[in-house]
């Protein structure tokens, strides 16, 4: 079981869904603060349902208001790159690109992207911190 | 929030509006053995400061240190830069132009890297700025801040004479790796200096600006060329 985590945590790595931020909470993580790293992570998720929602309505409202919507986009790339997710992170510059150059179609398209990245590390990471506590 | 502060104990308050970033940092800064208070906005960080300042202004002359009467003394602000309403900027100021407040040394956070925006930042007299996300090794930085201070503090107090010890004391402070970002904030700190040297008639000012000539001017001299076309 711990093998098993110890894989699927390195192919995280590997496969560009993680990146070194992710080592520096695994780093603040010890026997006093022993699920730091699954709190931050779920302190992510939980912060960004609202910044998600923000996006999507501000969308729907035209004329696309981009400053707004680079905004929302600033604040979801920072707490995505606090955690160290890469993909969410990459996903999220590119719709900002968008929004500079007021690419309605692109914002809507990266959009989708953002939130298919961030869904998938969030299954990802739900299944690792699942093997590590069984691991235990 | 009446308890006694040891000499050994650092107090940091963290402005953040992003609740990650509060954890995170609170996670690092305890890590390091900081105390730490965190709020998520500049007027509660201005609050939590200004509350022991009302009361100082109340009581005490200005030439007393009010960090003898502050029941809980903060020894750092570290702040992000991109909070609605009051920015980090904003705070920086407002902390600096407070007559009890801008002993505490401000530290700047931003997820973005504008060289006009550190240089900004550090003219109004943040000690440093860290590209966010923090890292352990960036909060060991902030340590000899603090310490300066407090030992300057100690120094008001004492009447003892200020640049003998102020020399003595910068050699133990290290600059952090050789990294480009510590480089650029020194090489922006030498910047401030050279524009605030004629401006400046503040004491304290003037104490930083001969401290931080004697830090490692070698390091500083050839990349001030290299700031100037960054600026640009």
């Amino acid at each position: 079981m711990e093998r098993q985590a110890a894989y699927l945590r390195n192919a995280l790595f590997d496969q560009g869904y993680l990146d070194e931020q992710f080592l520096q909470l695994e780093d603040l993580q010890d026997e006093t603060n022993p699920h730091f790293v699954e709190e931050v992570v779920k302190l992510f998720y939980t912060d960004s349902v609202r910044l998600i929602q923000s996006i999507e309505l501000t969308l729907k409202n035209t004329p696309r208001d981009f400053e707004k919507l680079d905004k929302i986009m600033h604040q979801f790339k920072g707490s995505s790159t606090s955690i160290g997710a890469k993909k969410v992170k990459k996903e999220c510059t590119q719709f900002q690109e968008y929004c500079n150059v007021g690419n309605v179609e692109g914002c809507i398209r990266e959009f989708q992207e953002v939130k298919q990245e961030h869904a998938a590390l969030k299954r990802k990471l739900e299944h690792y911190f699942q093997l590590a506590r069984e691991a235990r | 929030m009446g308890m006694a502060v040891t000499d050994d104990q650092f107090h940091v308050l963290a402005v953040d509006d992003s609740v990650i970033d509060r954890k995170l940092i609170e996670r690092l800064l305890k890590t390091s053995s900081f105390q730490v208070t965190t709020v998520d906005s500049g007027s509660k960080a201005l609050e939590f400061l200004g509350w022991h300042g009302n009361e100082i202004n109340m009581f005490s002359e200005a030439s007393i240190s009010p960090n003898n009467y502050q029941e809980v003394e903060v020894n750092l602000v570290i702040t992000d830069y991109c909070m609605p309403g009051m920015t980090g900027y904003d705070l920086l100021k407002k902390i600096k132009e407070s007559a009890f407040l801008r002993d505490i040394p401000v530290v700047i956070m931003s997820s973005e890297n504008v060289p006009s925006r550190i240089t900004r930042c550090l003219e109004e007299g943040a000690e440093e700025f860290f590209l966010k996300p923090m890292k352990l090794s960036d909060v060991n930085k902030l340590r000899p801040h603090m310490m300066r201070t407090k030992l300057k503090n100690d120094i008001i107090e004492n009447g003892k004479p200020e640049n003998e010890e102020k020399q003595e004391n910068e050699k133990i402070i290290t600059t952090g790796e050789a990294d480009s970002e510590v480089q650029q904030f020194q090489t922006a700190q030498s910047l401030q200096q050279q524009t605030s040297q004629n401006n400046n008639n503040n004491n304290d000012n003037n104490k930083r600006k001969s401290m931080e000539e004697g830090l490692s001017p070698d390091r500083t001299r050839p990349r001030y060329s290299d700031l100037t076309v960054m600026s640009n």
